[in-house]
């Protein structure tokens, strides 16, 4: 196994001991340039995916506090994609990263076997805050009481039944708000050991099978049943795509796109649109513009469906990819500057992060509810969120560190953990 | 002498003209609570209520049907009379005085918007409304309905309702800061603003003018309490609110000077 190497381009000298340790603490090698077709060879891990990982991590954890002010700087409110497609493109990135190296040297058995325990943990954290979830709703139950809202409070019905409605957790068909991502997640692992292998073997035949199943799910309406109605927010047989599409890359296919992602045209047509989605949502807020919409436009462009990820979704994700490709190399040296440390450190241990966020936005929202905040004290909870945010992360690693440093540390395959970027 | 007759004819005009302006600014004041206030970009519209205007002008009487679950309802001792649908009665009579106000009230608990579609041509053979509030959604949203199939039926509705021949104005959800982080409203409520474009109908934005009444202090939708106090005065403020957009979507501003004159 590898030792990690500290980050050596951090100025320490003005910090303190303690942060200092924190940031000495490893930004993992071995993961290949984006684009390399070559995952065996050990190479500086490529700290973009972390970054935007991270970042899409606190845009996820701002969204889900809903009404706060903070809302305002999240992408979701300048075009069609939002934090989710950024969340899932990178997941399947580093998911065949890490599993298609296991799977190239030790067998697909025992990289399948890996990615179901990958999807076992991410199960159990799910019912973990399932459980944080019952604890919130049951308390407001017992104490929220309020004629005006008779109708609303009937979402507290399910407590009537908890027979019911626990057992369908368990079998992920009954979602609470907020709580969409990570049952997709579990879905799209189960799915990928086969993915996986039809992508090693024939990436471009994997690819194309991906768009066809995205297809057939919006000719069909496929998706999953939820409880107790209705589908899941997040199809996963459309998602699927977009999750297959960042395996793909992983596994060369983003080195075979470098040559179209360096022509002027794509830059040019990607930045159209980015601005094209930008006006259109800027009419979603200003009624008065609303009225510029031609009435053949946006017959054809809505809704934009989030459920089953949309097309428009889809395009400004890649069109928002390729200008960042463009724009923030591999080696750009920004990547290692203290500023952003913070944000990579929380993509490198994205499900703890994740769950944790889902945690804070519970709390943040139930503090916000009983001290009826305004504006101030939603950014208070925001930025405190996300302070705690990369506090647990810098913790993970510190500790991640000093397991793997001490001599009775025990001797890891190269799984998921040590790849640091979660799969 | 003539001159001086006239000028003073036409002083006395004029002041009498002031006074009637003062005193029904007054009296208009008098009559909306402080606590309602809205800023006029919440209750204004693009979309015009054409029955309803010609109804006012021709037969000085307007016919209004409220269809609506749960929250178009109050519960507790004489909840009916402190409803927003009988507000809304109170606040157009008070402003359109002469006019014939009527309002039928449709209150199905629970009803999703599909189960509501299949009564409509009930409610509207029997009401014959020139003008149909359509409060949905919260339904849709508690019953984990899809927004999809949320917007056929509502789309299908609210075609029912204009094939009739009335106006309709779509009411969105209540502004619920409690039950926000575990019922969100927000798809649905989207799928309201586009139907109503859609269709060229009105759409009274609840969830937008009770959230503004709970940031300027109006209210404290937070609280928690078992009174009726808050939940009839924010039912109060919901009718007059939903009387300024029905009056400034039927422009009948100008019919109310010439009724009051």
């Amino acid at each position: 196994m590898e030792t990690p190497t500290p980050a050596k381009s951090v100025n320490m000298s003005v910090m303190p001991t303690f942060a200092k340790q924190l940031l000495a603490t490893p930004v993992l090698a071995e993961a290949p340039p984006l684009g390399s077709g070559h995952p065996a060879v050990a190479a500086e891990r490529d700290l973009r995916l972390d970054l935007f990982r991270g970042l899409a991590l606190w845009l996820i954890f701002l969204d889900h506090i809903p009404q706060n002010i903070m809302n305002w700087f999240t992408i979701r409110n300048y075009g069609f994609s939002d934090a989710t497609e950024i969340f899932i493109f990178i997941s399947g990135y580093t998911a065949a990263f890490v599993y298609g190296r296991a799977m190239r040297e030790r067998g697909i058995i025992v990289a399948s076997a890996r990615v179901l325990r990958r999807a076992w943990q991410i199960y159990v954290a799910h019912i973990f805050l399932f459980t944080i979830f019952m604890a919130e709703i049951a308390y407001v139950a017992a104490t929220f009481d309020n004629p005006l809202y008779a109708e609303e409070m009937n979402i507290l019905d399910f407590l009537k039944s908890p027979d019911i409605t626990i057992f369908q957790a368990l079998l992920l068909k009954f979602k609470p708000v907020n709580m969409d991502v990570l049952p997709l997640y579990i879905v799209l692992l189960l799915l990928f050991p086969p993915m996986l292998w039809l992508l090693l073997w024939q990436p471009a035949f994997a690819l194309a099978g991906s768009a066809l199943l995205y297809v057939l799910a919006w000719n069909f309406d496929w998706n999953l049943p939820a409880y107790p109605n209705g589908v899941w927010f997040f199809n996963p047989f459309a998602w699927q795509l977009l999750f297959v599409f960042g395996a793909w890359c992983a596994l060369g296919g983003a080195q075979r796109l470098s040559g179209v992602l360096r022509s002027p045209i794509v830059l040019g047509t990607a930045i159209a649109y980015l601005v094209f989605a930008f006006v259109i949502t800027l009419t979603w807020y200003n009624e008065a513009l609303a009225r510029f919409v031609p009435g053949w436009l946006s017959d054809w462009m809505y809704p934009i469906d989030k459920t089953n990820l949309d097309v428009l979704r889809f395009a400004h994700f890649l069109a928002l990819a390729a200008v960042t490709v463009r724009f923030v190399p591999r080696d750009w040296p920004g990547l290692k500057s203290p500023l952003f440390r913070p944000a990579i450190l929380c993509g490198q241990h994205s499900l703890e992060i994740f769950c944790l966020g889902v945690f804070l936005a519970f709390a943040g929202q139930f503090i916000i509810s009983e001290w009826s905040g305004g504006p101030l004290l939603q950014t208070g909870i925001s930025l405190i969120g996300i302070l705690i945010m990369i506090a647990t992360a810098s913790l993970i690693s510190w500790y991640k560190y000093i397991e793997g440093r001490s001599p009775n540390a025990r001797v890891k395959s190269p799984n998921a953990d040590l790849a640091g970027g979660e799969a | 002498m003539k001159l001086c007759r006239s000028i003073f004819a036409t002083l006395a005009l004029l002041g009498a003209c002031l006074v009637a302006v003062c005193w029904d600014g007054g009296a208009r004041a008098a009559s909306v609570p402080e606590e309602c206030d809205v800023p006029q970009s919440l209750v204004e519209s693009d979309t015009d209520l054409p029955r309803a205007t010609s109804e006012i002008k021709e037969r000085r009487r307007l016919d209004i049907s409220v269809i609506g679950t749960g929250s178009s309802a109050l519960s507790g001792p004489d909840g009916v009379r402190f409803a927003y649908p009988a507000r809304l009665n109170e606040a157009l009579k008070a402003r359109l005085p002469g006019a014939d106000i009527a309002v039928t009230t449709h209150v199905q608990p629970r009803a999703t918007t599909a189960t509501m579609v299949e009564g409509l041509g009930k409610i509207l053979t029997d009401d014959k409304p020139v003008l149909v509030i359509w409060q949905a959604g919260t339904a849709d949203a508690l019953s984990g309905i899809e927004p999809e199939e949320f917007r056929s039926s509502l789309d299908d509705g609210v075609a029912t309702i204009q094939a009739a021949g009335a106006d309709v104005i779509l009411m969105n959800m209540q502004y619920s800061p409690r039950t926000e982080s575990m019922l969100d409203v927000s798809a649905y409520a989207d799928v309201m603003r586009v139907v109503a474009q859609q269709r060229g109908t009105v759409l009274f934005d609840r969830l937008a003018i009770m959230h503004y009444w709970n940031d300027a202090g109006a209210f404290d939708l937070y609280a928690a309490t078992k009174k009726y106090d808050m939940a009839r005065r924010v039912h109060e403020c919901i009718g007059w609110a939903l009387a300024s957009q029905i009056i400034n979507a039927a422009h009948l501003d100008a019919v109310r000077m010439q009724t009051t004159r």
